[in-house]
């Protein structure tokens, strides 16, 4: 049986960029209940070239993957506060171990995912409710702060991009402290430009831990990897629809280049 | 009103009712031995000729147990009673080439159509009205759910929702309160399922102020071999209900099933709008998917209306027509339920599946995985008889068809109101409504404005944004675009693409009229996109049956389409009826949703609405008559008379091939079809999907058919769109116009760098202008 909707091998993008090299890196996409953009992200990798590993929540390994992908959905339907469930399941316990280890496994949460994240205390600060107080969905515009990361090597530092943003709980927020010093070391890795969608404090839409291996953001770059299904923006044409793929490229070059 | 479970200890002695069932349960024995117990029938709503049919089939009264049964699946909501032998015209009208790519037809969960390639595609409208008005979150979030169970019980995986909605004035105060709870509620429960929104309604319209239209659809897909069917067949294979446990919410006579406790420490008066947890229902679709691929289950049904009532019956009169099932092993989130309530609970999220005995290890083990709940009822037998038992005790035992299928079929008296003449007499034309109609170039500029910032034509984005329309990836096009595109096999890029329609102003005008146009606008739309119209799914709100004025309507607005699916080609696949919206006498304006699935081969290839390149040519297909009754035009100055635009479907399949053709060989960039709003909406929103204006002169489609700039801008007309053609496509373009005879006008060009809609004759608009105005309405009323 054909697995549904079917997940193509789209090998057309992964032959331009380097005649399949990248494959042999594997990303492994964790799956909660109540995850949603783990195809999504699962496709976003193969179409950057390299090979998707679905991971289950439960797992108690990691197994042989070089990098990890938390992404968005409603975890355990986000009931208690999102995130905080997730947090404790067992392949959390691994990734956590493996990002803060020597070998700095690279891990990307993307909204739900970067708000595990902030539960796990890979990164800080934590979201709240949009200040709106409603769920939006939105092309937005960020700016790359950082381009020094594991998943924004790709990037020229202060470029922007625009990928979707779709979340209800995204405004960010952690203390003065907190936001001073993550701006200093140069970790707040996207901002949202003209428009913030959610109040998040000063414009963060996505930072880094220290070492760089691990980001989070709310905005999805995993919809904004395959031309004709990213965003189309209201007030512009020509505009590119795949400004998101840099994330995968930029970690599987990591990989690839020896760096893991 | 004797009640039929009499108290057996006194109200308040037993504090833990938790712990024993203390209600005494009325038997199949029971009943036959108190023939003349008095019943709550018409509490629960049947009439006395249907209690007496009840009586007549069984041969006996009913125990409470199967009262509910059959008061719950007799209801209007679940028999069709009403509307049935109107119904069945849908399936008459049908042509061998109709049935061909017709997998599953009406009266399971849902139609399925063929698609090619080995895939199979799904789709279904309901209605979700009532609860959506007393809890209006709620109410619309269990629309979805309801929905995408339909969806996932034939089998298919759900890939894309969509929701048409009718509210009352934008100005009422309690329209907000509505507005608010049903996008909501929609967004919250859709998009916590991983499913996007690709699409919709949205209708403001006093005569939905009591009574607004929450509608739902969903749409699957899955390959030919997992299609799944609602039967439970084979002797000996096991009954389980899965999902969420059974509460006490969604029963519509809880007030007299709870005369069935002696305890009034229980909750009295239970919500009759059933409780949605989306959470439950995407671990749902994931279990229930992993089962399909196992082939783990002979038959499966969701749970909807009507619970387990409707369940076991249609599983089991669909199949051998047999099963046993044990009613205290179902899993209660309330263990103060009574055997009738929980037959008649409407609890979500919740699923029946037969399984062989050899799969119930696998099965299992799937439940596990997901750590979802599940209880084994009982099983299948080739008895011919539903048999429930609470505790052994025989409760229920019928003969399922009798409950499922055989239920009460009325012909409702109809007959043309009296009133409908004088309506159609009072044309928009030379009303007091029309006195000053625009035509110096300022006003028309000011009318044109006007028009996008109205209610029904402004921008929805306030809406739409709060849908997730990207998950799933396979999103080609959504709202603001004519119709959601969804792409079904990445690897051939093959997709399906969805638009409903209805117009109740239309519809109220004349009905037969009314709901062929609303089919032709759904089409005309999928058309639009570039893809093939293939099947057809409705959603037929109207007013109480029992006023023959409605009754006409209904059977008009069904004759018309019926008669419109087979002009066109194209067959019902499913459906919903929905009756009794009213408030108080007034019924709603008749309002026959229609859903038009198509088919492109490449998603690549669909036409999206907005102008971009420049310079490319501008043209108008189609011919404009003067046709403003029951325009928005006429609906702005508060005129609602005459007869709506005429239907010529023949037309509509001829533009129909042309768009899809030309989207098919890259004769055109973009397409948008005219409807509500006429050419002047057409071209504001062509011009504000990209933010790029047009150059556009009208004189030659004025000459040719006759009208002035104002009707040229605001008939509505059918069998009309506009589309974008390069400049070296327009010879082509033409020419294949031309061959098929079909009337196209260059009515400008595409001009990327002004930012403005110049038409000639009518003051220059500013895009930044037209912007506020079309993107300023909704916030301004709904912040």
């Amino acid at each position: 049986m054909t697995e549904l909707p079917l997940i193509g091998g789209a090998p057309a993008a992964a032959e331009m960029f380097d005649g399949g090299a990248l494959a042999g890196a594997r990303i492994g996409v964790v799956t909660f209940p109540g995850t949603l953009d783990d195809r999504d992200a699962m496709r976003a990798v193969r179409l950057a070239g390299g090979t998707a590993v679905p991971l289950w929540h439960a797992d108690t390994e990691l197994g042989d993957v070089d990098a990890v992908i938390i992404p968005g959905g409603f975890s355990y339907g986000d009931y208690l506060r999102a995130g905080a469930i997730a947090r404790f399941a067992p392949l959390m316990g691994k990734i956590i171990d493996a990002a803060n280890s020597d070998a700095k496994l690279p891990v990307l949460g993307i909204c739900n995912g970067f708000q595990i994240l902030t539960e796990s205390h890979l990164l800080p600060g934590s979201m709240i409710k949009n200040d709106h107080l409603k769920f939006l969905c939105r092309d937005q515009v960020l700016r790359v702060e950082n381009n020094t990361t594991d998943w924004t090597l790709d990037y020229a530092a202060g470029q922007e991009i625009t990928i979707p943003l779709k979340n209800q709980d995204g405004q960010y927020i952690a203390d003065e402290k907190t936001l001073d010093a993550l701006e200093a070391e140069g970790r707040v890795v996207f901002r949202y430009m003209g428009f913030n969608p959610n109040g998040s404090r000063r414009d963060i839409a996505g930072i880094s831990n220290a070492a760089g291996n691990v980001v989070g953001l709310m905005p999805h770059p995993e919809h904004a990897t395959e031309t004709g299904f990213g965003p189309e923006s209201l007030d512009g044409v020509g505009g590119s629809d795949v400004d998101g793929l840099g994330f995968f490229t930029s970690v599987l070059t990591k990989i690839v280049g020896g760096n893991k | 009103m004797t009640e039929i479970n009499s108290v057996v200890e006194p109200v308040g002695s037993v504090v833990e009712p938790v712990e024993t069932k203390k209600f005494n349960i009325d038997t199949v024995e029971n009943a036959a031995n108190t023939p003349d117990t008095d019943l709550p029938w018409a509490e629960l709503g049947l009439k006395q000729n249907e209690f007496d049919e009840v009586v007549k089939v069984l041969g006996r009264r009913p125990t409470a147990a199967e009262l509910a049964m059959y008061s719950v699946m007799w209801s209007e909501h679940c028999s069709y009673k009403s509307s049935k032998n109107h119904l069945r015209q849908f399936g008459d009208k049908v042509t061998e080439e109709m049935k061909k790519d017709m997998l599953v037809g009406i009266g399971e969960n849902a139609g399925v159509t063929n698609l090619g390639d080995g895939w199979a595609v799904t789709f279904k409208i309901e209605s979700h009205n009532s609860p959506s008005f007393v809890e209006p979150y709620q109410g619309a979030a269990t629309g979805i759910g309801g929905i995408v169970r339909d969806i996932i019980s034939m089998g298919a995986r759900p890939v894309a929702v969509m929701d048409p909605l009718r509210f009352g004035a934008i100005d009422h105060p309690d329209t907000a309160r509505v507005m608010h709870g049903a996008v909501a509620g929609i967004g919250g429960y859709g998009n916590s399922l991983g499913l996007p929104n690709i699409g919709g309604e949205m209708v403001f319209d006093s005569v939905y102020q009591g009574n607004p239209l929450v509608n739902a659809l969903a749409v699957g897909v899955m390959r030919h071999e997992d299609i799944r069917l609602a039967n439970a067949s084979g002797k000996g294979n096991k009954v389980v209900l899965f999902g969420a446990r059974t509460g006490g919410d969604g029963i519509g006579g809880a007030s007299v099933l709870a005369s069935e406790s002696f305890d009034d420490t229980k909750p009295s008066k239970r919500p009759a709008v059933q409780v949605g947890d989306p959470f439950a229902e995407k671990v749902l679709i994931e279990c229930c998917l992993e089962l399909f691929k196992g082939s783990l289950v002979e038959g499966i049904q969701d749970l909807g209306a009507a619970g387990i009532s409707c369940a076991t019956s249609e599983l089991a009169s669909n199949g051998d027509g047999g099963m046993e099932v044990e009613l205290t092993s179902v899993l209660l989130r309330d263990p103060t339920l009574t055997p009738g309530e929980i037959l008649m609970s409407e609890s979500q999220e919740r699923m029946m599946a037969v399984v062989t005995p050899e799969n119930i290890a696998a099965f299992e083990s799937v439940m596990d995985k997901w750590a979802v709940e599940y209880s084994w009822l009982g099983e299948v037998t080739d008895t011919g008889r539903l048999i429930i038992t609470w505790e052994g005790e025989v409760i229920v035992d019928v003969d399922p068809r009798t409950v499922a299928h055989d239920g009460p079929v009325y012909d409702r008296p109809f007959a043309r109101p009296e009133w409908q003449d004088s309506v159609q007499a009072d044309s928009f034309t030379g009303s007091v409504q029309d006195a000053g109609r625009p035509a110096a170039p300022a006003e028309l500029a000011k009318a044109v404005t006007e028009l996008v910032a109205s209610p029904n034509m402004c921008s929805k984005s306030w809406i739409t944004d709060q849908y997730d329309r990207y998950v799933g990836g396979n999103t080609s096009m959504a709202f603001p675009d004519d119709a959601g595109v969804v792409r079904v096999d990445e690897e051939t890029s093959l997709g399906v693409a969805l638009a409903t329609d209805a117009n109740g102003r239309y519809t109220y005008l004349d009905p037969y009229y009314g709901a062929q146009l609303a089919l032709a606008e759904a089409y005309r739309n999928v058309a639009t996109s570039g893809a093939v119209p293939m099947a057809v799914s409705d959603c037929l709100n109207f007013g109480s049956p029992e006023d023959p004025d409605v009754m006409w309507q209904l059977a008009e607005a069904i004759r018309g389409l019926s008669d419109a699916c087979m002009e066109l080609g194209i067959p019902v696949t499913g459906g919903n009826v929905s009756l009794y919206n009213q408030t108080g006498t007034t019924p709603i304006h008749p309002s026959p949703v229609v859903a038009v699935l198509g088919k492109l081969d490449d998603v690549a290839r669909r036409t999206p609405s907005g102008w971009k390149e420049d310079g490319q040519a501008i043209y108008l297909l189609g011919t404009t008559a003067n046709e403003l009754d029951g325009s928005e035009w006429a609906n702005m100055r508060g005129h609602l008379g005459g007869l709506p635009p005429k239907v010529d479907l023949g037309v509509e399949r001829s533009l129909g091939e042309i768009l899809i053709n030309a989207s098919r060989d890259g004769m055109i960039d973009s397409a948008h079809d005219l409807s509500e709003g006429g050419l002047a909406a057409a071209l504001v929103e062509s011009a504000l999907r990209y933010g790029v204006g047009a150059r556009i002169a009208l004189q030659d489609v004025m000459d040719r058919d006759g009208v002035d700039l104002f009707t040229a801008l605001f008939s509505e007309t059918q069998g009309r769109a506009i589309v974008g053609v390069p400049r070296s496509e327009e010879v082509r373009f033409n020419d294949m116009c031309t061959a098929r005879g079909f009337a196209h006008t260059r009515i400008g060009v595409v001009d990327s760098q002004s930012g403005e809609l110049a038409i000639n004759g009518v003051d220059t608009l500013s895009l930044d202008a037209l912007r506020e105005a079309h993107e300023g309405t909704l916030p301004k009323y709904f912040g």
